[in-house]
C-alpha cells in the first residue's frame, strides 16, 4: 500500500497557483505516472499533492485560429475520440492509441505526458514534430514554451516548480504531413523501444520544407534529429535521400542499452523506420 | 486401447463421464459440469488470501540483502527507533532448524549472523507492525553489516554442483562414425517468471496450543506442513495449513510458499497475533523462484535420409543460490533432452550448479521446456541441412510402440507421437503453407530477408513463416517419485449421507475442484453436484502429494476413482440388489460413515533404478505437436505469433473445456517464453523486476490457439489419463522459433527470440549465417 | 482527512480517509469490497479494474479525492439485478460456460473491462474485443475463451 501524502483539490486556477507557490507540491491529474511513483520504491515520496481534477479550465479540445488547442487534462481517450484531432492531427490520435490500454487511456492526460517528461512518452515526438507550444501558468503569469525548448534533461523540463501546464497548442500549417511510428515491447501496454514522428510540408519541385524528425526512447529526453532534418530539408523523398537520411540518423543518435532494448537495435530500427516512412511518402 | 482424436465442439466427444444430462448446463459446457467455484470467482465472492480479515492482524515484511554474496556480520536496528512497538525477527528467533525443508537442507529461512548471504534478495530479518505506514518508515532503519565475498554468476564457472546425471545407450562414438552428417548446436534459455496474477500471500495465525494455522496461496499444503514442523518444532497437529483460493501457481507456488509461511509464522509466534505477509509484485518478481536458465549443447549424427544415429547432449542449468527442486528439474530436463525420437546411440549429460542469483525452482514443464526447445531447434536445423521437410524428418525418427528410450525404457503402450504430429500437420496445412512461405522468401530481393542494406527497408514489410515442433512429457513424477510419495486420497460417505472427496490437491485454476467430483460422481453413478470436495486443509485431508507434475488428474484422480469403486462395492455389498445411488443415504443412516483411504500402488510393470537411472523413467508419456505461424516485420523484426495449432495427447480427456483451457494457457506461456519474456541481470540482480519491465503477452499479443485433444489412454491409470498441465509448455516455443526461421532465414539459438536478436542475426555479414554456425560435415 | 462521498454499485458510500488513498484500498479495506483485486499496483495488470462513471480504470491509480461525487461499479455490482434472482448476469454466465475464468484472480477486472466494452456498444468481432481487454493480463487462459465469452454476449440474440 503506497504512501498517502496530503492532497489539495482546488476548484479554481488561482487557488492552484497559490498552493504551488506555497512550496513543494506535486500535481496529479490522471495519476497514471504519479500513483506509481508514490510507493517510495522509485524515488522520494512527494510531501504534498495537488489534485487537478476539479480544474475545468484544463479540459477540452478545440480548434481556434488555425491551431489545435488541447487542455492539459485532455485524456488519451478524449484525443482518440475527438473529431478535430482525428481530422487535423491524426498522428496524435495514433500515438494516443498506443499508450497503455483502455484503463490508462481513460485516465492519462497529454499534460501529464509532458510533465512526466519520460524519454519514452509516446505523444512527445508528435508534439515536437508539430512545433507545439505549451502554455504554462502560475502566480507570476502565463507564458508559452515551444515544446522544442521544454525538455531539458532526463525527466527535467522548463516548467518551474510553481507553474502548471495549462494547454498544448498545435499549429496546423496548411499542407503539413505528419507520420507516427512506434516500436514497442509488445502490442498493448507497451513502452516504446523507439518512437518517431516525421513532419514536412511538400513544396513540390522545391522539395520538402520545415522537416521535423522527432524521436523518443533514444536519448535522455525526446529529441529532434537535426542533422537528419537538414538532409531532408529542401529535398524530396527519393531513394537516395532516404538512404542518406537513414544513415545520417543512425550516425546522429546515441541511444543506450537498457532493460527494454539495445543501443544497436534502437539505432538501426530508427533508421529503418525513417526509411520506411520516407519510402511511403515517396511512393516507391 | 485405441488412440482417438477429439475435435472440440463436435459430437465426437464422448460423454461417458457425464452423469446428469437433465441438469441445466447450457452453452459450451454442455454435458460437462461447470467450474465448481466459478460463480464465486465471477461475482467477487471468492476469498483469496489477501481478501481474508483477521481482527488484530499485523502486517509483516522481509528485510533482504542487497548484495549478491557477502558474509553477514551484524544486523543493526537503528538505536533511535523505539522497536518495542513492532516485532523484529531474525534467525536467532527460529525455534527449530533454520532450514526451508526440501531436497537439501541448504536454504535458511533467514541468514544468521555469521552466515553467508548468497543472493541479492535473500531474507535476513522480518518485521511486523500494526500498520503498513510504520513498516514503510522502519524498513530502511535496519542496517546489515556485511563483508563482501566474490560472487559467481556464470553457471559454467561455478564449482558447486547441485546435481548431475549421465544417461547413455548404445555406442555414441560408433554412431558418429557411421553418420553422414554431424551437426553441433548450442542453445540458451533465460529465466522465466511464473507470473501468477495473485502475488504470494500467506497469513499465519498463532494457535492456543503453541501451534500455527496458515492460510495462504499455495499448491502444496503438505510441503508447508512439513517445513513448519521442522523449523518451528511443531507437532503434526500444531501445524495446520489451509489453502485459500489461489490465483495461479504454475510451479511458482510449489516450494516458495514454504519460505513465506515460515516467515509469517515466525512473526506471528513472536507477535502473538495473526501476521499477514502479502508480497507486492516487485518483491514477488525480485525474490521468488524462476524457471532455470540453461545452456544445452547438441552434437547429432544423422544419415543422409535423416535418421538419427547418435546424440550427444550436454545440459547445464543455473540453479541459483540454493538447491530448491533443482535436482528434479535437471533430471526431467535431461531425460527429455533427446526429444521424442528413436536413436540407437545416445549420451545425455546434465549438471546444475550454484550461482549467486535468487534460487530457481518449479515452473510448468520443469526442465523439459528448456531441453526440448534445444532438441527441436537442433532437429529443425538438421532437416534444413539435409533439405528434408521438418515433418518428414520427424516421421522418420519419432517414437513408435516398442521403441526404447535413453533410459532403456521400452514404450509398450500409449505412444501417440505420430498421431499428434499428423493431426497438427493436417490441421495447419503445414506443407502447403510452407511451400507458399518458401515462394515468398524466394521472391524477396537480395538475401531473401533484408534486401538493401542494414539501415534500409525492402519492398516487403512483413514476412510470414510456419514452424513445427514435437514434444513428449513424462506423466507424473520422475522415476520412483510416486512410490516414495505413497499418496493417499479418500472418498467418504458421511454419517449424514453426504459424499465427499478428500485430497490435498489444490485448485489453482486448472479445475481440480470440478473434475475430482466429476470423476467420483461418474464412478458412483450419482449427480456431480451431490459430491462435495473437501477443503485443502491439513487438519481434514490426508497427504495425497503435491499439486505438481501434471499428476493431479492422472495419479490422484486415479486414486479417487479407485476409492469410489471400493466405496460403491462396500455399500452395494451391504445392500444387495440396490444400486449405490439408491442405497447410499439409507446405508449411511444404518451403518454410519464409510471412508475409503486409497493409497498409491505402483503402476504394474513400472520399474526404475534411481541409482543407475535406468528403467521406466515415467509410467507413460504425453505427446504434443505444435504448428505456429508468425508474421515478422522486416523493418523492425517485431514478431507477431498469429496462430498456433496445439495437438496434445493427454490419455483421457476428463473435461474438454478445462483441458482445452490448460492447452491454451500453456501454449501462450510458451509463446511468451519464445518471444518477449526476458530477465536481464546486472550483478546477479534482475533488472526486469516489475510488471512494467517483465512482460507477458496481452490479449493483443496472443495468437489464435486451436487445441486438438488426442486420447491414447494409459492402462495403468483407471481412467487412462496422463496429465495435461505441462505438455503444451514444452512444444510451442521451438515451433515459434522455427516459424521465425521460416519467415526470415535466421535461426535464433537463445530464448527469447527478441527483435533485437533477430535483427542482429539478419544484419550479420553473411545474412543469417547463424544457420551454418557450428556445423561440421563428418 | 476529509469525507468523500460517491456511489458504489448504486448505493451511496462515504469514507473519511486521506485523499490520496487509492480507490482500490478504499474499496477493499474501507468498504470491504474485496472482489476487486490487486495484481501489481502500477496499472500494468488490470486486476483492479473498476468502472468510474462508466469508464474502465485501474483503481490502483485513482486517488479517492478524484472519486468524490462519482459513480463506481465493481464486480460485486455487475449482477445486482441478476443476483437478486440468485443467478449470474449474462456476461458472467458466458464466462462460466466458456471456461473463461480459471484461477479467477484476473476475472473481476476482466469482467469490468468487458462490461465497459459492451456498454459502449462493442460488437462480437474479435479484434476490438482483444483491444478492449488488452489492459487486463491473464496468465491462465491464453485469452481465447475470454474473447469467445465476450463475443457470445455481444452477439445479438437470434
Amino acid at each position: 500500500m503506497p504512501a498517502e501524502p496530503p492532497i489539495d483539490s482546488p476548484r479554481r486556477l488561482f487557488e492552484a497557483y497559490e498552493l504551488l507557490a506555497a512550496g513543494s507540491t506535486r500535481p496529479i491529474a490522471g495519476g497514471t505516472d504519479v500513483m506509481v511513483a508514490i510507493t517510495g520504491e522509485l524515488g522520494p515520496i512527494p510531501e504534498r499533492m495537488l489534485d487537478l481534477s476539479r480544474l475545468e479550465e484544463l479540459r477540452g479540445i478545440s480548434l481556434e485560429q488555425g491551431a489545435l488547442l488541447l487542455g492539459a487534462r485532455a485524456t488519451y481517450t478524449e484525443i482518440r475520440r475527438s473529431t478535430v484531432c482525428r481530422e487535423h492531427l491524426p498522428a496524435l490520435v495514433e500515438a494516443a492509441a498506443t499508450i497503455g490500454a483502455a484503463q490508462i487511456q481513460n485516465r492519462g492526460t497529454i499534460g501529464g505526458n509532458l510533465a512526466n517528461a519520460s524519454p519514452a512518452g509516446d505523444t512527445l515526438p508528435v508534439l515536437l514534430a508539430a512545433d507545439a507550444v505549451i502554455l504554462v501558468g502560475g502566480q507570476r503569469g502565463e507564458r508559452e514554451i515551444p515544446v522544442a525548448d521544454f525538455f531539458l534533461d532526463y525527466r527535467k523540463t522548463a516548467l518551474a516548480p510553481d507553474e502548471l501546464i495549462l494547454q498544448v497548442q498545435v499549429p496546423l500549417p496548411r499542407g503539413r504531413s505528419l507520420r507516427f511510428r512506434k516500436v514497442g515491447t509488445r502490442r498493448a501496454q507497451a513502452i516504446s523501444k523507439v518512437v518517431m514522428a516525421l513532419a514536412w510540408q511538400d513544396l513540390g519541385s522545391a522539395g520538402w520544407k520545415d522537416v521535423r524528425v522527432a524521436l523518443g526512447s533514444v536519448a535522455a529526453t525526446p529529441i529532434r534529429a537535426r542533422a537528419t532534418e537538414a538532409v531532408l530539408e529542401g529535398a524530396g523523398p527519393t531513394p537516395e535521400v532516404a538512404d542518406r537520411a537513414a544513415e545520417t540518423l543512425a550516425g546522429e543518435l546515441q541511444p543506450i542499452d537498457d532493460v527494454r532494448s539495445t543501443a544497436e537495435y534502437r539505432r538501426a530500427v530508427s533508421a529503418r523506420i525513417l526509411h520506411r516512412l520516407l519510402r511511403d511518402a515517396g511512393g516507391w | 486401447m485405441p488412440t482417438r482424436t477429439l475435435t472440440p465442439g463436435t459430437e465426437t466427444v464422448e460423454r461417458a463421464l457425464v452423469i446428469d444430462p437433465g441438469q441445466r448446463v447450457p452453452g459450451r459446457a454442455s454435458g460437462f459440469p461447470l467450474r465448481r467455484e466459478g460463480p464465486a470467482k465471477l461475482t467477487g465472492a471468492a476469498k483469496y488470501t489477501d481478501d481474508l480479515v483477521f481482527p488484530g492482524a499485523w502486517y509483516g515484511i522481509t528485510i533482504r540483502s542487497t548484495e549478491a554474496r557477502a558474509k553477514l556480520l551484524a544486523i543493526e536496528p537503528d538505536p533511535d527507533v523505539d522497536w518495542s512497538k513492532v516485532v523484529l525477527a531474525t534467525a536467532a528467533d527460529i525455534p527449530g532448524d533454520n532450514v526451508v525443508s526440501l531436497i537439501k537442507d541448504d536454504q535458511p529461512l533467514l541468514v544468521p549472523v555469521g552466515g553467508e548471504i548468497r543472493h541479492h534478495a535473500e531474507p535476513v530479518a522480518l518485521l511486523a507492525a500494526p500498520d503498513r505506514e510504520t513498516l514503510r518508515q522502519l524498513k530502511g532503519r535496519i542496517k546489515l553489516v556485511t563483508e563482501a565475498l566474490p560472487p559467481v554468476f556464470d553457471p559454467e564457472e561455478s564449482d558447486h554442483v547441485f546435481a548431475q546425471y549421465e544417461v547413455s545407450q548404445g555406442d555414441v562414438a560408433a554412431g558418429f562414425a557411421a553418420a553422414d552428417l554431424v551437426l553441433e548446436g548450442e542453445y540458451r534459455v533465460g529465466h522465466q517468471e511464473q507470473l501468477y496474477i495473485e502475488n504470494q500471500a500467506m497469513i499465519a495465525v498463532p494457535g492456543e496450543d503453541g501451534g500455527i494455522v496458515i492460510h495462504g496461496s499455495m499448491q502444496c499444503p503438505y510441503y508447508i506442513h512439513k517445513a513448519l514442523k521442522r523449523a518451528l518444532r511443531l507437532s503434526s497437529v500444531q501445524a495446520r495449513v489451509i489453502q485459500e483460493e489461489t490465483g495461479g501457481g504454475f510451479g511458482g507456488k510449489e516450494e516458495y510458499p514454504s519460505m513465506l509461511a515460515l516467515h509469517a509464522s515466525l512473526l506471528a509466534l513472536k507477535a502473538r497475533r495473526p501476521v499477514r505477509m502479502i508480497y507486492e509484485r516487485h518483491e514477488d518478481i525480485a525474490a521468488t523462484t524462476k524457471r532455470h536458465p540453461a545452456i544445452v549443447r547438441h552434437r547429432t549424427g544423422v544419415t543422409k535420409d535423416g535418421r538419427l544415429v547418435a546424440q550427444d547432449i550436454e545440459v547445464v542449468m543455473d540453479g541459483g543460490a540454493y538447491c530448491t527442486l533443482t535436482p528434479v528439474v535437471l533430471s526431467r530436463g535431461v531425460l527429455h533432452a533427446g526429444g521424442p525420437y528413436r536413436c540407437p546411440n545416445v549420451r545425455l549429460r546434465g549438471r546444475a550448479t550454484r550461482t549467486n542469483t535468487p534460487p530457481n525452482g518449479a515452473f510448468r514443464g520443469f526442465g523439459a521446456p528448456q531441453t526440448e526447445f534445444a532438441a527441436e531447434t537442433q532437429l529443425n536445423r538438421i532437416a534444413e541441412r539435409l533439405a528434408i521437410s521438418p515433418a518428414d524428418i520427424r516421421r522418420r525418427n519419432v517414437y513408435r510402440l516398442n521403441d526404447t528410450t535413453p533410459t532403456g525404457q521400452v514404450l509398450r503402450e500409449s505412444v501417440a507421437a505420430e498421431e499428434v504430429l499428423e493431426q497438427a500437420l493436417g490441421a495447419s496445412l503445414y506443407e502447403r503453407v510452407r511451400e507458399r512461405t518458401a515462394r515468398d522468401a524466394a521472391q524477396r530481393r537480395g538475401s531473401g530477408t533484408i534486401p538493401a542494406g542494414t539501415l534500409r527497408t525492402g519492398d516487403d514489410r512483413t514476412a510470414t513463416g510456419i514452424g513445427l515442433a514435437l514434444a513428449w512429457h513424462g506423466a507424473g513424477f520422475t522415476g520412483s517419485g510416486e512410490v516414495h510419495l505413497a499418496s493417499v486420497a479418500s472418498v467418504e460417505l458421511t454419517a449424514d449421507g453426504r459424499l465427499r472427496v478428500l485430497t490435498a490437491n489444490t485448485e489453482m485454476g486448472q479445475g481440480t475442484k470440478t473434475v475430482f467430483p466429476q470423476m467420483v460422481a461418474a464412478e458412483l453413478g450419482v449427480r456431480v453436484d451431490l459430491v462435495e470436495y473437501a477443503a485443502q486443509d491439513t487438519a481434514e485431508v490426508l497427504d495425497s502429494g503435491p499439486t505438481v507434475a501434471s499428476r493431479t488428474v492422472m495419479v490422484v484422480g486415479g486414486l479417487t476413482i479407485l476409492a469410489a469403486r471400493k466405496l460403491k462395492a462396500e455399500v452395494e455389498a451391504r445392500n444387495p440388489g440396490v444400486p449405490f445411488q439408491e442405497a447410499y443415504r439409507d446405508d449411511a443412516q444404518a451403518h454410519g460413515a464409510t471412508r475409503i483411504d486409497q493409497q498409491f500402488e505402483p503402476y504394474p510393470g513400472v520399474v526404475f533404478d534411481d541409482e543407475t537411472y535406468l528403467g521406466d523413467a515415467y509410467p507413460a508419456y504425453g505427446w504434443a505437436a505444435a504448428v505456429a505461424t508468425v508474421e515478422v516485420d522486416l523493418d523492425t523484426a517485431e514478431v507477431q505469433v498469429r496462430d498456433v495449432i496445439a495437438v496434445d495427447d493427454v490419455g483421457k480427456v476428463i473435461h474438454p473445456i478445462l483441458c482445452e483451457g490448460q492447452v491454451e494457457g500453456g501454449t501462450l506461456q510458451a509463446v511468451g517464453y519464445a518471444t518477449i519474456e526476458e530477465i536481464k541481470l546486472q550483478e546477479g540482480r534482475y533488472l526486469n523486476d516489475r510488471l512494467a519491465t517483465y512482460l507477458i503477452p496481452t490479449a493483443l499479443d496472443a495468437p489464435h490457439i486451436r487445441s486438438i485433444l488426442v486420447e491414447a489412454p494409459y492402462s495403468g491409470a483407471p481412467h487412462g489419463a496422463k496429465g495435461v498441465g505441462e505438455l503444451p509448455m514444452d512444444v510451442a516455443a521451438p515451433a515459434v522459433v522455427a516459424a521465425i526461421h521460416d519467415a526470415t532465414g535466421v535461426w535464433i539459438h537463445e530464448l527469447p527470440a527478441t527483435p533485437e536478436k533477430i535483427l542482429a542475426a539478419l544484419r550479420a555479414p553473411d545474412g543469417g549465417g547463424a544457420r551454418r554456425k557450428g556445423a561440421a560435415a563428418a | 482527512m476529509s469525507a468523500y462521498r460517491f456511489l458504489v454499485n448504486g448505493a451511496p458510500a462515504e469514507v473519511d480517509v486521506p485523499g490520496m488513498r487509492r480507490l482500490l484500498d478504499v474499496l477493499r479495506e474501507d468498504l470491504g469490497l474485496t472482489g476487486t483485486k490487486e495484481g501489481c499496483g502500477e496499472g500494468e495488470c488490470g486486476a483492479c479494474s473498476v468502472l468510474l462513471d462508466g469508464q474502465v480504470v485501474d483503481s490502483c491509480l485513482v486517488p479517492i479525492c478524484q472519486v468524490e461525487g462519482r459513480i463506481v461499479r465493481t464486480v460485486e455490482g455487475l449482477s445486482l439485478a441478476a443476483r437478486e434472482r440468485g443467478s449470474l448476469d449474462t456476461l458472467q454466465e458466458a464466462f462460466l460456460e466458456h471456461g473463461a475464468a480459471q484461477c479467477g484472480i484476473c476475472t473481476p477486472g476482466m469482467l469490468m473491462a468487458a462490461r465497459a466494452y459492451l456498454d459502449a456498444g462493442g460488437g462480437p468481432d474479435e479484434d476490438p474485443i482483444r483491444e478492449a481487454i488488452a489492459g487486463n493480463l491473464c496468465r491462465c487462459t491464453g485469452y481465447s475463451k475470454i474473447v469467445d465469452a465476450i463475443a457470445a454476449v455481444a452477439t445479438p440474440a437470434d
